[in-house]
């Protein structure tokens, strides 16, 4: 359980290769969760950042948050970007037109630009097999451009484009399962994690840049200002997310799942909603239909992790 | 020795390619590229070319993979044609605004709808602006002299720009001609290895792509301007070179029989060998007809262009892509555009043809020019012709 603990002291770098002064609000989840992986992936990596949040708080011209070689060009192609980062490496070490050397080729993106419009991009890169680590920063939204529905989003939020009106509770559509498409690529690691569990990501990002071939971690990424929540509470929303069900942790290794917490009973999701405006407006016999879902889901993947 | 042999254009760019040492192909088929492709995948797989082939999803991952590649050093190539290029639209001005010398060839095809798979210049002329040196060529030797040009023009430390070949899809990418290939050493020779100064490397992190607010954007599209239009210096002494070397010359704008033509037609491209069918056989009937082919489109020749036609009293421009609703071709746009500010100038006569695969004979070429010469004497009350089509 060590990892899953917050309180208990342990020795990480303190060298940050995503430097403090960027742009991200207050109480940005996404940030936290870029800073602890910049942590666990070193100095040897390229980055390849799609459009987003990110990109955006942390590459004003004439300035950057990053230490460690970057690129952003697009939106969509930034699995197709790291593709072509990680052939030309391989290449150019093979002819002996660069030192050999071990570098990490990592795209990083948020949850539309990975499960909606860069989708396509990263099923090509991972069902061809290139030696690349995916981070998806799920905060379940276009964020960046003001809190619009992807298909990331969960059931019930009320969006920008998915507002709670008189005849709509918000997101009609259930979240799409990102991981399970990673997964169907037989990739041989993809795994979930969030920041409010620092220790674990930070494990999951180091052993998904270790292994050889495609890797994708999903990481669920609190937004105050799009969840519409107190920006103190990022940390606990997360941990509220996956103690109810909303977001589990697990992993799955050469095909075979297994829960990173397994919790007996889930949490009652109303615990994690009531702190968020995206689904106050929600009735309760909506939040009883989310209840039933999520545990409908969760026996699903304790079934798989069995 | 160079060896001459009897090889499909499109293999023989493959061949160029492979002479240039490409380290990365990013690729994706379409007709009617898809020979080059096929070709270079060929080379890789049986070794005769060391180089990273990634067979990716769309022409869009295509361009993508191309500027990670090229953004870490890496000599890239691919191949594309209408449809395709289109797909990699956006993916075009990044690879010019981040200085990634990507060289690809454009076998030129028509646009749907309806879906055409053959030739016109459509395709090119939407993605006009994108910022990447273009050049047009017209037959299978000036192809691969010109992708090899291509990689040392974009190269150049002082240029650092991605390079579009345009050859005509099928009228030029499927015919056999005969094709001098040069020695690989001489090539290594005009051509060292790509040295990029700015690769993505930890030892020396970078960050590329920032985003830039108002008060700096201006600032580095006028950058980029002046780097496209400083770059043809660098094309002039490139193939300068090449001509020192493999004995070929070629030049921004080409003139055909036209020291004393009053009447000049203008080209791009592979129609243009036709065009000079038909200036022959005018010539020999006395008719004072001459060709302008414009071989680099971008950084556009002004002062060729200007010299080439300043005796000319007609100049009729054969576009083959439409702007619609607009004012007929974009070449002859660009022309009238050219010729504007000159005191004495030829009369601009715009003729749009040859359209998604539609030949135009020697005939028809002849028949352009007696139209525009009617034109330019009685005038018209349309802004330009269109060629060769029923009503």
């Amino acid at each position: 359980m060590e990892s899953y603990a917050v309180y208990v002291p342990r020795l990480v770098t303190k060298k940050e290769n995503f430097a403090p002064g960027h742009r991200a609000c207050i109480g940005c989840g996404e940030a936290l969760a870029v800073r602890l992986a910049c942590k666990a992936l070193g100095q040897s990596v390229i980055i390849a950042n799609a459009t987003g949040c990110m990109e955006i708080v942390s590459s004003p011209l004439p300035y950057t948050s990053w230490r460690v070689p970057w690129i952003h060009t697009l939106f969509e192609n930034t699995a197709a970007v790291a593709s072509g980062i990680e052939a030309g490496l391989k290449i150019m070490m093979k002819k002996g037109r660069i030192a050999q050397k071990e570098i990490k080729v990592v795209a990083m993106a948020g949850d539309g630009g990975t499960s909606d419009i860069g989708l396509q991009a990263l099923s090509g890169a991972m069902e061809r097999g290139h030696n690349f680590l995916y981070l998806c920063f799920d905060n379940e939204a276009y964020m960046n451009t003001g809190i619009q529905r992807s298909s990331s989003t969960p059931f019930g939020a009320a969006t920008t484009t998915s507002p709670a009106g008189k005849v709509s509770i918000g997101q009609v559509s259930w979240k799409k399962n990102m991981p399970a498409i990673a997964a169907a690529h037989d990739i041989p690691y993809v795994a979930t994690a969030c920041p409010s569990y620092p220790f674990d990501l930070m494990a999951k990002v180091a052993k998904g840049a270790a292994i050889q071939g495609p890797a994708y971690i999903q990481i669920l990424s609190p937004c105050p200002t799009g969840w519409r929540f107190a920006t103190n509470l990022s940390v606990r929303i997360g941990r509220l997310a996956v103690e109810t069900g909303m977001f589990p942790l697990y992993e799955v290794e050469n095909g075979t799942y297994k829960l990173t917490l397994d919790f007996p009973k889930l949490r009652p999701v109303a615990d994690y909603m009531k702190l968020q405006g995206r689904f106050r407006h929600l009735p309760e016999e909506i939040v009883k239909q989310i209840q039933q879902r999520l545990e409908k889901e969760y026996a699903k993947l304790k079934e798989k992790a069995r | 020795m160079a060896k001459k042999v009897g090889i499909e254009v499109s293999l023989a760019v493959a061949e160029a390619a492979k002479l240039a040492n490409a380290d990365v192909v990013a690729a994706y088929p379409i007709t009617p590229q898809t020979h080059i492709v096929e070709h270079l995948a060929e080379l890789v797989a049986n070794g005769e070319l060391d180089a990273a082939y990634i067979p990716v999803e769309s022409e869009h991952s295509a361009m993508s993979a191309c500027l990670g590649s090229s953004a870490v050093g890496a000599r890239t190539f691919t191949a594309t044609a209408g449809q395709g290029l289109e797909l990699m639209h956006e993916v075009l001005y990044v690879a010019s605004a981040m200085r990634l010398p990507v060289v690809m060839a454009v076998a030129n095809r028509a646009l749907s709808s309806p879906l055409s798979v053959w030739g016109d210049q459509s395709d090119v002329m939407a993605v006009r602006d994108t910022g990447w040196i273009q050049l047009f060529v017209e037959n299978g030797q000036e192809t691969v002299d010109n992708v090899l040009c291509a990689f040392r023009m974009g190269e150049d430390p002082r240029v650092l720009l991605p390079v579009m070949v345009h050859l005509d899809g099928f009228y030029l990418s499927h015919v056999i001609e005969a094709v001098l290939f040069p020695e690989q050493s001489q090539v290594d020779k005009f051509l060292p290895p790509f040295k990029y100064p700015l690769p993505l490397h930890p030892d020396k992190p970078l960050t590329m792509g920032a985003f830039a607010m108002p008060v700096l954007y201006s600032e580095v599209k006028k950058a980029q301007e002046v780097n496209l239009e400083a770059a043809k210096e660098v094309i002039l002494e490139c193939w300068g070179e090449f001509g020192k070397l493999f004995g070929r010359n070629y030049s921004p704008v080409e003139r055909y029989r036209s020291d004393d033509a009053r009447v000049l037609l203008l080209t791009l491209g592979g129609f243009s060998e036709t065009a000079m069918t038909a200036v022959d056989r005018m010539q020999e009937e006395g008719r004072e007809v001459g060709l302008v082919r414009l071989r680099l489109w971008r950084p556009f020749p002004f002062a060729e262009l200007r010299q080439a036609v300043k005796n000319a009293e007609v100049l009729i421009v054969l576009d083959r892509a439409i702007s619609f609703g607009g004012p007929g071709g974009p070449v002859c746009s660009e022309v009238r555009s050219a010729l504007y500010g000159e005191e004495k100038r030829p009369k601009v006569i715009g003729f749009v043809g040859g359209l998604g695969g539609r030949d135009i004979t020697p005939a028809g070429f002849e028949e352009i020019v007696n139209k525009g010469i009617e034109i330019a004497q009685k005038g018209s009350d349309k802004e330009f012709e269109i060629y060769g089509v029923r009503e």
